[in-house]
């Protein structure tokens, strides 16, 4: 086991695409990081620099207080969980658990002994004689984990290991591989472009744009605490909703009304001319079943309400809103960003199951002032941002430059066979 | 409907059956003919006394052994050399192919467009030059001197059909197996060989077949029983005159060298199944 320290590691292909820029990340020992981003944002290359099946242009890759840049991969003792699992498809489930150990010359015994202890925690005991084109998926996903796990290695690190299977496994073996990892206690990168894993499994996330790293924090600071208008689109599920907005004063003016907000954050969004208001589905509810005490703390508008999704303990209601174009642009780019189709503007309200809202209903809608975020719209920068809370913000999260130089060279769906994302 | 597509199928397979066969059919008859039945000339397709003397005069197992044409000593050359040939052109060719299917280098393209080059070639042009150089070398009538030309003319083939089996192998499997804790060439001993099964299984019979069959080179490049192969040796069948050749002795030469090949393929053909990497990426 042992701490993981990315210093301002880049990453530059033959024919000058540049997958990751000037990355530093550190990993605590027996830390659950997370590196996760649309595709084509460089978190696969990431993470094969880290186990040594790509070469870093440059910056230092420390493991366990040792430079590994120029080692080879077996040189560095790390296990790692790929996408497609790469099972040895002519070797049994017991020799493919024992693969790593017959390498490393372990004795039949100590192999035997084991083999049978990481079958036995990953509840394989039955399939060892079995070879992997016999199990299904969530099996061959258990057997790669075997794989891992029979070797004291010193960090674990999973390429999306739950893409290729169903809702209902990738749940189950969520979980799983969240409790594998508590017991073990072993430190552990996670890639993935799904931000429910992130958010769910991770110590702390780093969230990745076309190779900067926009923000590293826990999964709370990233929630409550976006630095960039990036960041906030890209975690939570349904997204956040972005609109246009004038600070004056205390109230934010959005295309619906006006939201009043507490001092602090009106403060530093004084005078800077059209924002970008950011507020989370769920900080909207239905003004008919929002207590009378909090009532006063927020703001309501009334809105013909578009769609109604009823799912039981909540319902989600779609409002369309026409956005002036010098947003509508900034926030067809963000959708781009988030591999995301262009889709119309409209508002997303998380509404409480309790309410009687109807598809076509003006309705009244009660919005959290204090929880609305201000967005520069034309640098994407959190004005509203806590950065005690925020946790790692490099100085340059600006992509720009890198996106210029990326397009110039293949477009990132091109991109995508080379860098193996 | 469905009724007359399955006559019309079985039709055409008993027209090809009995056009592959029948001439199969024919020369293992021939090889249990007596010599005095051939020569008298009669025509009727079954033996009238059928019997095993062909079989053992060719295979020494009577009191005359000059008689048997020198067949043993040619069918051990036909043994050693074909599957020397085939064992080190499949060695060669893994190696190679896995380069042209993994590594990026420069002049890939032409290794390739050479190997296929020299399996277009017609290889009666090359035997006047090899011939020269082959007793230059003092390679002439010796089984090095038959191995060489057979293991470059197979080669080519090899290669185009391993570099297609690797490119087929997943790169994760091999990075998989370096994470694992292996060196390159563990990781290819171990983990790519055994999935290219198949293809190196492939590219073995269809070298052995070539070397098995050939006939130009190996009437061209020997001149004793020293390293004569079957095909070339059975052209030295003289029978009691010259103008009737010994059909009877030359069927059962046939016959006897047919059997290794179809062991052969009995044996291997379960190996040939393609589809085994089917399990080890996602499925």
């Amino acid at each position: 086991m042992a701490a993981i320290e990315m210093k301002n590691i880049v990453k530059q292909y033959g024919d000058g695409f540049p997958a990751v820029n000037d990355v530093s990340i550190d990993v605590e020992d027996g830390e659950f990081m997370i590196l996760v981003g649309p595709s084509g944002c460089g978190k696969s290359t990431l993470l094969r620099m880290i186990v040594g099946l790509e070469d870093i242009t440059s910056g230092d890759m420390v493991i366990g207080g040792k430079r590994v840049n120029d080692l080879a991969p077996r040189d560095r003792n790390l296990a790692m969980v790929f996408q497609n699992y790469a099972l040895y498809p002519h070797l049994t489930v017991y020799e493919n658990i024992a693969f790593p150990l017959r390498l490393a010359g372990a004795s039949n015994e100590e192999v035997d002994k084991k083999v049978r202890e990481a079958s036995a925690t990953l509840e394989l005991d039955e399939h060892l004689e079995r070879k992997p084109g016999n199990l299904s998926g969530g099996q061959r996903q258990r057997v790669a984990m075997g794989r891992a796990i029979v070797r004291d290695a010193q960090a674990f690190l999973f390429d999306e290991p739950l893409s290729n299977l169903d809702a209902k496994l990738r749940g189950q073996m969520r979980t799983e591989i969240s409790r594998l990892q508590r017991r073990l206690g072993i430190t552990t990168v996670y890639v993935t472009h799904d931000q429910t894993e992130a958010m769910t499994l991770g110590d702390r996330v780093a969230v990745l744009k076309r190779g900067v790293l926009q923000q590293l924090a826990t999964p709370r600071e990233l929630y409550t605490n976006p630095s960039n208008l990036f960041v906030a689109g890209f975690i939570g599920s349904p997204p956040m909703n972005f609109l246009p907005a004038t600070v004056e004063g205390n109230t934010v003016k959005v295309p619906f009304g006006s939201v009043t907000i507490p001092e602090d954050k009106a403060k530093r969004a004084q005078g800077k001319g059209l924002l970008m208001a950011g507020i989370r589905p769920e900080h909207f509810e239905d003004a008919a079943v929002v207590d009378s005490a909090n009532k006063s703390s927020g703001s309501t508008f009334k809105a013909t309400v578009d769609v109604v999704e009823w799912l039981g303990n909540e319902a989600y209601a779609y409002v369309p809103f026409e956005a002036p174009p010098e947003v509508q642009e900034q926030l067809l780019q963000l959708e781009r960003d988030l591999d995301g189709e262009s889709l119309r503007t409209q508002l997303v309200i998380s509404l409480d199951g309790a309410s009687r809202i109807k598809e076509g209903d003006e309705a009244e809608i009660w919005v959290d002032g204090s929880k609305i975020h201000l967005f520069d719209p034309a640098t994407g920068e959190n004005l509203t941002l806590d950065t005690s809370a925020a946790g790692t913000i490099p100085s340059d999260t600006a992509t720009g430059e890198v996106a210029e130089q990326q397009d110039a060279v293949a477009t990132p769906a091109e991109q995508e066979g080379t860098t193996g994302t | 409907m469905r009724r007359k597509t399955g006559v019309g199928t079985w039709l055409g397979f008993i027209v090809i059956l009995v056009w592959c066969l029948l001439p199969i059919a024919w020369i293992v008859s021939l090889s249990f003919k007596s010599l005095a039945e051939t020569t008298t000339g009669s025509p009727q397709f079954l033996p009238k006394d059928a019997t095993w003397e062909n079989y053992k005069v060719l295979l020494g197992m009577t009191d005359d052994k000059t008689a048997s044409h020198d067949f043993l000593a040619a069918l051990r050359n036909s043994f050693g050399i074909s599957i020397i040939a085939t064992i080190l052109a499949v060695m060669i060719a893994t190696l190679a192919a896995y380069a042209i299917a993994r590594l990026d280098f420069k002049g890939k393209r032409l290794v390739l467009s050479l190997a296929l080059a020299i399996a277009m070639f017609p290889v009666v042009s090359l035997v006047g030059p090899l011939f020269d150089m082959w007793r230059t070398f003092h390679l002439f009538n010796t089984w090095p001197g038959l191995i060489i030309p057979y293991m470059t003319f197979t080669l080519p083939l090899a290669i185009w059909v391993l570099s297609a089996f690797f490119r087929e192998i997943p790169w994760e499997m091999e990075q998989a197996a370096q994470v694992d804790g292996a060196t390159s060439w563990q990781a290819f001993r171990k983990v790519i060989v055994p999935l290219a099964a198949p293809g190196v299984f492939t590219a073995a019979i269809l070298t052995f077949f070539f070397a098995w069959n050939e006939f130009v080179l190996a009437i061209s490049l020997t001149s004793t029983t020293k390293s004569r192969t079957v095909p070339a040796q059975m052209s030295y069948f003289v029978g009691p005159d010259p103008f009737n050749p010994p059909y009877v002795q030359l069927a059962t030469a046939s016959v006897i060298v047919t059997i290794p090949v179809i062991i052969i393929v009995l044996l291997f053909q379960r190996r040939i199944v393609a589809g085994l990497t089917s399990g080890a990426v996602k499925g």
